[in-house]
């Protein structure tokens, strides 16, 4: 399987406190990564050096190489916006822009494309399809988005996401904030994604990990300790921290 | 047992107190109200509507007032609107040195006494106006040219007072309050939501105006109305640069008068009627003030509900 992202001696930094120790990771191509690890380890900051949505913050800065299909994304030359139209990212709670959930789906795609409004309605149907949402707002389109459960609103947000045609997904925690039965939509549907999307997703459930990912990175204390298939890491770990953290002995 | 007494004492005293405000405000409304009831008896309603205002002949007519009140008002918001959003804007992603110093600076415009305000207004930027900018808009801009709404803006006769300046002054007076509310309401914005924003490739101007904005529009009205508030019974100020003319104004540069700088500049020599007249005009601010209060208050609690959801 060809590789879509890697980290390579990935340094990160908040001011003068390192966070992220010379990570190496490969991430695989239209596969689930599963990043797992207690809170504080520098799993979110790992995700978020991967679209550079920590550049809004100052003292943050990133070091070492992240490639996107061989090509370093932490260059100052690569084209931001484009980069992130190209790697999508999910929160750990719905962030619906105030708009109608129409023109939230509709929204990236009016920033990237030049569409007609036929081509416009296509995508944002086909986009809401593709979160399993269509048949429960077909009918409210118009409606804010901020009107929908909780559920729906990341539906709506990974909608969103997808729409502009991404080949990675980011997802922090994306089922934190949600109750059990909207997780297990949402986990349906990142596995159904993973025919079109390379998705990275950070989880502090480790059952769901096992569930849904087909590779699992342990990071302790901003080192990355272990990295591998997840049925490996859940069967069989190497380290034995990475052992007692997944059989719930800390963290 | 006297602990308790002390105690229902204490909440009896407090209770005095916060009723002397409600007390108060019901007072002013009576007071007003009493004191020109001879001209709403002789006038009505047509107080309201009559541009007539003659002393001598005992006619009295409050819209030239209320038009120089209106017109100052919006000329003051639609300059400081948008400068104080962009001043709020940038404070909130300021570095804190930079939002310590310039929000300090901001803050402290709030504290300086209007008739400050005034007699800088009358020695600078009256002859200022006078010099520069009505000829410019006039006749480098020729915004008097503009289809319709023209005639309203501008003419070829300069002296620099007129509610053009009022508007000004205001504007400048009302900038750090509104500036405050909304610094207040856009840092409430939560900052996954602006993240999402320029995650999905919004660029700053893109994330200002197409999220968070919209997000924080209730709060920004409620600051709106605020500054409103603020420059509908503002009297010094305004009274140094408007002109004092009690007619009514052709267009935005003419010379007029606001309710505030009417009542303050003819009470001392007014009796009969036209104390009367006064006191109308100082219910019709109150009502106004009032209104605007109100309405800032229930935008302001209503986006700090929405936040709460």
């Amino acid at each position: 399987m060809p590789l879509k992202l890697e980290a390579k001696n990935l340094n990160f930094f908040y001011g003068s406190e390192q966070v992220l120790f010379d990570n190496n990771l490969p991430v695989e191509e239209k596969k689930i990564t599963a990043v797992i690890g207690p809170s504080g380890c520098g799993k979110s900051t790992f995700l978020r050096v991967c679209n550079r949505i920590f550049e809004l913050y100052r003292n943050q800065r990133a070091e070492g190489e992240l490639l996107l299909d061989g090509v370093n994304v932490l260059l100052p030359e690569v084209d931001i916006l484009e980069l992130r139209r190209n790697v999508g990212m999910i929160f750990q709670k719905p962030t619906p822009f105030p708009m109608s959930v129409f023109d939230n789906v509709a929204y990236p795609l009016k920033l990237h494309f030049k569409l007609s409004r036929r081509e416009m309605f296509d995508r944002v149907e086909q986009a809401l399809r593709g979160a399993s949402l269509w048949d429960e707002v077909k009918d409210k389109l118009k409606t804010s988005g901020l009107e929908l459960s909780g559920g729906q609103q990341q539906r709506l947000c990974i909608a969103r996401a997808i729409a502009s045609e991404p080949e990675v997904l980011l997802m922090d925690e994306p089922t934190s904030a949600l109750d059990p039965l909207a997780t297990g939509k949402i986990e349906e549907l990142m596995v159904e994604l993973k025919k079109r999307f390379t998705i990275m997703v950070v989880t502090h459930n480790m059952q769901q990990a096992a569930r849904i990912s087909d590779a699992t990175a342990f990071f302790f204390k901003g080192v990355i300790i272990e990295h591998g298939a997840t049925n490996q890491i859940f069967t069989n770990p190497k380290n034995r921290k990475t052992e007692e953290y997944i059989t719930g002995r800390f963290g | 047992m006297k602990k308790s007494a002390i105690d229902n004492f204490f909440k009896w005293f407090c209770f005095f107190c916060a009723s002397l405000i409600g007390l108060l405000m019901l007072g002013f409304f009576i007071q007003l109200s009493l004191n020109s009831k001879q001209v709403w008896d002789i006038f009505g309603w047509r107080f309201l509507i009559s541009t007539e205002w003659d002393p001598v002949a005992e006619k009295f007519g409050a819209l030239p007032s209320i038009v120089g009140t209106l017109s100052t008002t919006l000329i003051a918001l639609i300059i400081a609107l948008p400068l104080a959003l962009a001043a709020a804007m940038f404070l909130v992603n300021a570095t804190p040195l930079i939002r310590s110093v310039l929000g300090h600076a901001i803050d402290l415009l709030a504290a300086i006494p209007s008739v400050i305000y005034g007699m800088w207004g009358l020695f600078v930027l009256v002859p200022f106006m006078q010099d520069k900018i009505q000829p410019f808009l006039a006749e480098s801009l020729k915004i008097q040219k503009i289809p319709v709404v023209g005639r309203f803006l501008a003419e070829d006769y300069y002296n620099g007072f007129g509610i053009l300046t009022g508007g000004l002054i205001l504007a400048i007076m009302i900038l750090p309050y509104i500036c405050a509310i909304l610094r207040d309401v856009l840092q409430m914005t939560p900052p996954m939501l602006r993240e999402a924003a320029y995650g999905v490739g919004c660029t700053r101007l893109e994330a200002g105006k197409d999220i968070v904005i919209p997000y924080a529009i209730r709060g920004i009205l409620g600051g709106v109305f605020v500054g409103l508030g603020r420059a509908l019974g503002e009297t010094m100020a305004v009274l140094f640069v408007i002109g004092n003319m009690m007619e009514m104004p052709q267009n935005a540069f003419s010379g007029s008068t606001t309710i505030a700088a009417t009542i303050a500049n003819s009470f001392p020599e007014a009796d009969g009627l036209q104390r009367s007249a006064l006191f109308a005009l100082g219910l019709l601010l109150l009502a106004m003030s009032l209104l605007i209060q109100i309405l800032a208050q229930s935008y302001l609690r209503a986006a700090t509900a929405h936040r709460g959801e």
